[in-house]
C-alpha cells in the first residue's frame, strides 16, 4: 500500500476486503456517486490532497467535509472541486469526511456559511490536483506542461495528439510536487457549477439504504433513553428504578446529574423501562409560564436602554414634535426546531479516547463538549458525521453528543442514545420568544422623520440586527434591544433573530407605506435611493444588489397588477449576505385568506447547483409560512405544553402553495442559502392578508388570530 | 417476551420480542431494516409508513402482534433496485432535502397510486396529509407523484 493511499484505520465505514490480485478493494458503504458506481468496488485510490483521490481505473473520489442536513452541501462542495479538476461529474464518487481539523476548516452546517467559505479553497483543491495531473502527463510525454490542456477527465497534448485519462496518470500525478498559486477558472468557463446535478445520496434515500444517525448500529452497543426533568426549573428528588431493572432487556440504569439513563438491547424495551422509573421531582429554581414571559417582555418594551445598539441623529426629539406617530407591537413565541430525526448520538468511550458518531451540524463543538464532560483532551475524541434528518440549528448545539459520551463513560459500554419526539420537543433548546415595538414619526407632509425599534427577548442575546435596512436611509434612527434571562434554554434556530425580526420590521414598513399612501415597493426603492445619496451611518447591504432583487421580485410577480380578487404582500430582507425579496398572493374564500402563490427573488451571487438552490429557497418559504401560521410553543409552570406533532402543528402538504424562485444573475462570489429565504416570508404573507382583509397580523402564529387554513 | 413470526418483503422472520412492540422497532432493531424511520411514535408524521397487505400503515403505532400473517412491505422491498416509478420520479424531480421523511413519503405515494393511478392535486394533498416534511419539499413531492403517475400509465 503506498503512503498516499486511503488511511484504513481511521475509517470504520470502509468495507475492506482483500482481493485475489493482492490489492485492496474498497466498497465504500457511505460513498455516494453521481453515477451508478457507488456500490462497485474499485482499486486503491491515490490521494492528491484532502479533497481529491483518483483510482487508476479513473474513479474520482471527492471528500465532502461539511455536515449534510438537507442543504445538499454534499453535492455542492464536490461540484466546486470537480469544476476546477475538470473531470467527468458522472465518474465522481462523493465521500463524507469525518471531523479532521488538520485537513479541513469550518466543518459546520450553520450561518449559511458552507458554500461561501468553501468557494475558493475547494476550487483551489481541484485546480491543484488538475495541475499535478498535467505535470505528470507532460513529464511522461516529455513536453511542456503549458502545451497540455484538460477536458472532462483527460489530459491532452494537442500538438502530438497524445492523451491520457486521469486514472492512467493518477499514480504518477499524486507524487508530483504540489503547485502553489494555481489560477482558477473564470465564471464564464464553468461547466459543472451553474448546472443542476442530482443529489448524490438520492438513490440510497429512495431505497431506504441511507444511514442517518438513528440508524447507526455497532455490534455490542446498548440503546439508551434518558429521563429528564419534566419542567424547566425542576430537579430530581429521588429515583426508584427497581421495576425498570427487573425487566429482562434492561442492562443498566444510570443516574447522572438531574437525569436517569435507561440502557438495554432494544428501543421498545428501554422506552418501557423508562416509563417504569419512579422519579420524584422537586422545584429547583423558578417555574416560568408563558404569561410571565409575556408580562416581562411587555414591561421591557416600556423601558429605554441606556446604551442603544444604534443611534443616528435624535429620534426621540423627532417623536416629541411629530405630526403623527405610527406605533405597533409584534410578538413571536418560543419554537422548537422539531427536525424529523430527533436528537441522537452514538458514543464509545474508552479509557483514553472516545469515538462519537451521529448527526451534528457542528462536529467540532460536539468533540469539545464531549472532551470537556469526559475530562480528556479534544484530540482524543473522534467525530464522524452521519447524514442528518434536519437540523434547523438544533444540531449546532452539542448537548446531545456530550450526553451520549457521558452515558457511555458511566456505562463502560458503547451506547446509542436516542431522544423520542417528546424528549426532543420538550427537552429543549428553543428559538427565543421575542417582542418588538416599532414607532415612526411623521411630519405634516407624511415624511418619515424618525424610526424607533425596541426589542425584548428571552435568552435572545441581542434581539436586533440594528444595522438592517432602513437604517442607513433614516436620519433619526434609534434601536434598543433588551435581553431577559430565563430558565427556558434557547439556541440558534434557522436564521436566528432574523426569523422573527424580519416579520416585525417588514410588516412595519408596510404599515408606514399604508399610513403615508405610498406603494410598499416604491417606498423601499425610494429609501434605498436616499441611503445611496445621503447615507446615514454604516450599513452592511449593497444598495444596487438590494434594489435589483426588489425589482426582480416585483417584476416577476407582476406587482401592483394582480387580477381583481388577488391581493399581494411584499417583503424584502438582507441576511447572511444574501438579498431576498418576496411577494405573496392571497385570495379570499368564504372570508378566509387563501394563499395562491409565493414569488421569491434572490441575489446569492453565483448559483452553484440551481435545482438545489431553488429547493433550499422553496423550503425556506414553506418553513416561514408554516411557522408564521401554525407553530407555537408555550409553557405552564416550566412544563412545555406542546409535546409532539399532534399538539405542535407544522405545515403540511395541503397548506403549501406554489413557489416561484428567480435569481439575480451576476458573477459575484456565492453567499449562503440555508437561511435567508425564511425571514421575509411571514411579513409578505401578513402584508397580503392585510390587503385582503384589512386585518393587520402582529402576533405569531397567525392561527391565534382565527386564521386556520390559509 | 413472545416468539413472533412475520413476513416482510417476501421473507419470513422469527423474532423474540414483547407482543406490544410496534412493528417499526421490530423492523429497525430486530430485522435491521432501518429504511422506515422513527419521527413521532404516535402515527402523526408518516416517516415510518409501510404497506400492510397493500395498505399504507404507520408502523410506529402498529403492534407487531396485530400484523399476523399479513404481508409487510417496507421501503427496502418496494422494488429490487429502486426501479419503482415513484422512486424514479423522486430522482427526476430531485425531491429531498434532508431525506429523512422521504421513505415514508414514497411509501404513501406508492399506495396512493395503486388505488388512484391519476390523482388530482387535491387527491394527493389528502392522501399525503399524514406525512410531514419539515424541510418543506411538499411541492416537489406533489410534482413527483404526478410524474410517477405518468410513468405508471405508460
Amino acid at each position: 500500500m503506498s503512503t498516499s493511499s486511503i488511511q484504513f484505520d481511521r475509517r470504520s465505514f470502509l468495507k475492506v476486503t482483500a482481493t485475489t490480485g493482492g490489492g485492496m478493494m474498497l466498497g465504500l458503504s457511505w460513498a455516494a456517486s453521481a453515477a451508478e458506481i457507488s456500490e462497485a468496488p474499485f482499486m486503491e485510490a491515490m490521494t492528491f490532497n484532502a479533497f481529491v483521490k483518483i483510482s487508476p481505473e479513473g474513479v474520482i473520489t471527492i471528500m465532502s467535509p461539511n455536515p449534510e442536513c438537507g442543504q445538499n452541501i454534499k453535492t455542492a462542495m464536490p461540484m466546486l472541486v470537480a469544476e476546477e479538476l475538470d473531470c467527468d461529474w458522472s465518474k465522481v464518487v462523493v465521500e463524507q469526511a469525518g471531523l479532521d481539523s488538520t485537513k479541513y476548516t469550518r466543518q459546520v452546517a450553520g450561518g449559511s456559511g458552507s458554500t461561501p467559505a468553501s468557494w475558493k479553497p475547494l476550487r483551489t483543491a481541484g485546480a491543484t490536483a488538475r495541475q499535478m495531473l498535467i505535470s505528470a502527463a507532460a513529464k511522461r510525454w516529455n513536453v511542456s506542461a503549458s502545451e497540455c490542456s484538460t477536458s472532462n477527465g483527460v489530459v491532452l497534448h494537442t500538438a502530438s495528439g497524445k492523451k491520457a485519462t486521469y486514472g492512467e496518470l493518477a499514480t504518477d500525478a499524486a507524487k508530483m510536487e504540489v503547485p502553489k498559486d494555481v489560477p482558477l477558472k473564470a465564471v464564464k468557463d464553468f461547466k459543472i457549477i451553474g448546472q443542476s446535478h442530482k443529489a448524490v445520496d438520492n438513490k440510497k434515500i429512495f431505497t431506504g439504504k441511507q444511514e442517518f444517525g438513528l440508524d447507526f448500529k455497532r455490534e455490542g452497543m446498548l440503546i439508551g433513553v434518558v429521563a429528564r426533568p419534566p419542567a424547566f426549573g425542576m430537579k430530581i428528588k429521588s429515583v426508584n428504578d427497581s421495576r425498570t431493572k427487573a425487566m429482562p432487556g434492561i442492562k443498566q440504569v444510570i443516574r447522572f446529574g438531574n437525569k436517569v439513563a435507561v440502557l438495554g438491547t432494544s428501543t421498545w424495551e428501554v422506552l418501557k423501562g423508562r416509563e417504569r422509573l419512579a422519579i420524584e421531582w422537586e422545584v429547583d429554581t423558578k417555574l416560568e409560564s408563558s404569561a410571565d414571559h409575556d408580562a416581562k417582555m411587555t414591561e421591557l418594551l416600556g423601558k429605554p436602554l441606556e446604551k442603544p445598539q444604534r443611534k443616528d441623529g435624535d429620534a426621540l426629539a423627532q417623536f416629541e414634535g411629530a405630526h403623527k406617530i405610527i406605533e405597533s407591537k409584534f410578538e413571536a413565541p418560543f419554537l422548537p426546531h422539531a427536525p424529523m430525526e430527533p436528537m441522537n448520538f452514538f458514543a464509545d468511550v474508552r479509557e483514553d479516547k472516545a469515538e462519537l458518531i451521529g448527526p451534528t451540524q457542528n462536529p467540532g463543538s460536539a468533540r469539545n463538549a464531549a472532551a470537556q464532560v469526559l475530562g480528556i483532551a479534544p484530540e482524543k475524541v473522534s467525530v464522524m458525521m452521519t447524514r442528518m434528518g434536519g437540523g434547523f440549528g438544533r444540531r449546532l448545539n452539542a448537548d446531545f453528543a456530550a450526553e451520549a459520551a457521558e452515558v457511555s463513560k458511566l456505562a463502560k459500554a458503547p451506547v446509542k442514545l436516542m431522544w423520542t419526539r417528546e424528549d426532543d420537543m420538550t427537552g429543549g433548546i428553543y428559538r427565543p420568544a421575542c417582542h418588538y415595538l416599532y414607532r415612526a414619526a411623521l411630519d405634516a407632509q407624511g415624511n418619515v422623520k424618525a424610526i424607533h425599534v425596541r426589542g425584548a427577548g428571552l435568552n435572545v442575546g441581542n434581539p436586533l440586527r440594528e444595522n438592517n435596512f432602513p437604517a442607513g436611509a433614516i436620519e433619526h434612527f434609534l434601536a434598543e434591544g433588551h435581553n431577559q434571562q430565563s430558565n427556558i434554554t434557547t439556541g440558534p434556530w434557522r436564521a436566528p433573530v432574523h426569523n422573527f425580526l424580519a416579520f416585525a420590521e417588514q410588516s412595519f414598513l408596510d404599515e408606514i407605506a399604508e399610513a403615508t399612501g405610498k406603494d410598499p415597493v416604491q417606498l423601499r426603492l425610494d429609501w434605498l435611493a436616499k441611503a445611496e445619496k445621503s447615507p446615514v451611518g454604516n450599513f452592511p447591504y449593497k444598495i444596487d444588489r438590494f434594489r435589483n432583487t426588489i425589482e426582480l421580485a416585483a417584476k416577476k410577480a407582476n406587482w401592483g397588477k394582480a387580477p381583481a380578487g388577488v391581493f399581494q404582500g411584499f417583503s424584502a430582507y438582507f441576511s447572511f449576505n444574501t438579498y431576498v425579496a418576496q411577494v405573496v398572493e392571497v385570495t379570499l374564500e368564504a372570508g378566509q385568506p387563501k394563499i395562491k402563490r409565493m414569488v421569491c427573488a434572490v441575489d446569492c451571487g453565483v448559483v452553484i447547483n440551481p435545482e438545489h438552490a431553488i429547493n433550499q429557497i422553496e423550503g425556506g418559504l414553506v418553513d416561514g409560512l408554516g411557522h408564521a401560521m401554525f407553530s407555537n410553543m408555550t409553557f405552564k409552570d416550566g412544563v412545555p405544553e406542546q409535546t409532539n406533532y399532534d399538539s405542535y402543528r407544522v405545515i403540511k402538504m395541503g397548506d403549501t402553495p406554489p413557489v416561484e424562485v428567480y435569481f439575480v444573475e451576476n458573477e459575484l462570489d456565492p453567499t449562503g442559502l440555508g437561511e435567508p429565504a425564511l425571514p421575509p416570508l411571514s411579513a409578505a404573507l401578513g402584508n397580503a392578508i392585510f390587503k385582503a382583509t384589512g386585518i393587520r397580523l402582529r402576533k405569531q402564529p397567525f392561527s391565534l388570530n382565527g386564521l386556520r387554513n390559509v | 417476551m413472545a416468539e413472533i413470526t412475520l413476513k416482510v418483503n417476501g421473507t419470513k422472520y422469527k423474532v423474540e420480542a414483547a407482543a406490544d412492540t410496534p412493528l417499526l422497532w421490530i423492523l429497525r432493531d430486530h430485522l435491521g431494516l432501518t429504511g422506515s424511520k422513527y419521527g413521532c411514535g404516535i402515527g402523526q408524521c408518516g416517516a415510518c409508513t409501510v404497506h400492510v397487505n397493500g395498505e399504507s400503515m404507520r408502523s410506529c403505532a402498529l403492534p407487531v402482534s396485530a400484523v399476523g400473517k399479513a404481508q409487510v412491505i417496507t421501503i427496502e422491498g418496494l422494488s429490487k433496485t429502486g426501479e419503482h416509478p415513484v422512486q424514479q420520479a423522486w430522482h427526476e424531480v430531485d425531491v429531498p432535502q434532508c431525506g429523512y421523511c422521504q421513505a415514508g413519503q414514497i411509501m404513501s405515494a406508492a399506495a396512493l397510486l395503486k388505488k388512484n393511478p391519476t390523482p388530482s392535486d387535491a387527491d394527493i394533498n389528502s392522501a399525503m396529509s399524514g406525512n410531514i416534511c419539515r424541510c418543506g419539499t411538499y411541492n416537489r413531492i406533489r410534482e413527483a407523484i404526478h410524474v410517477a403517475a405518468k410513468k405508471v400509465k405508460s
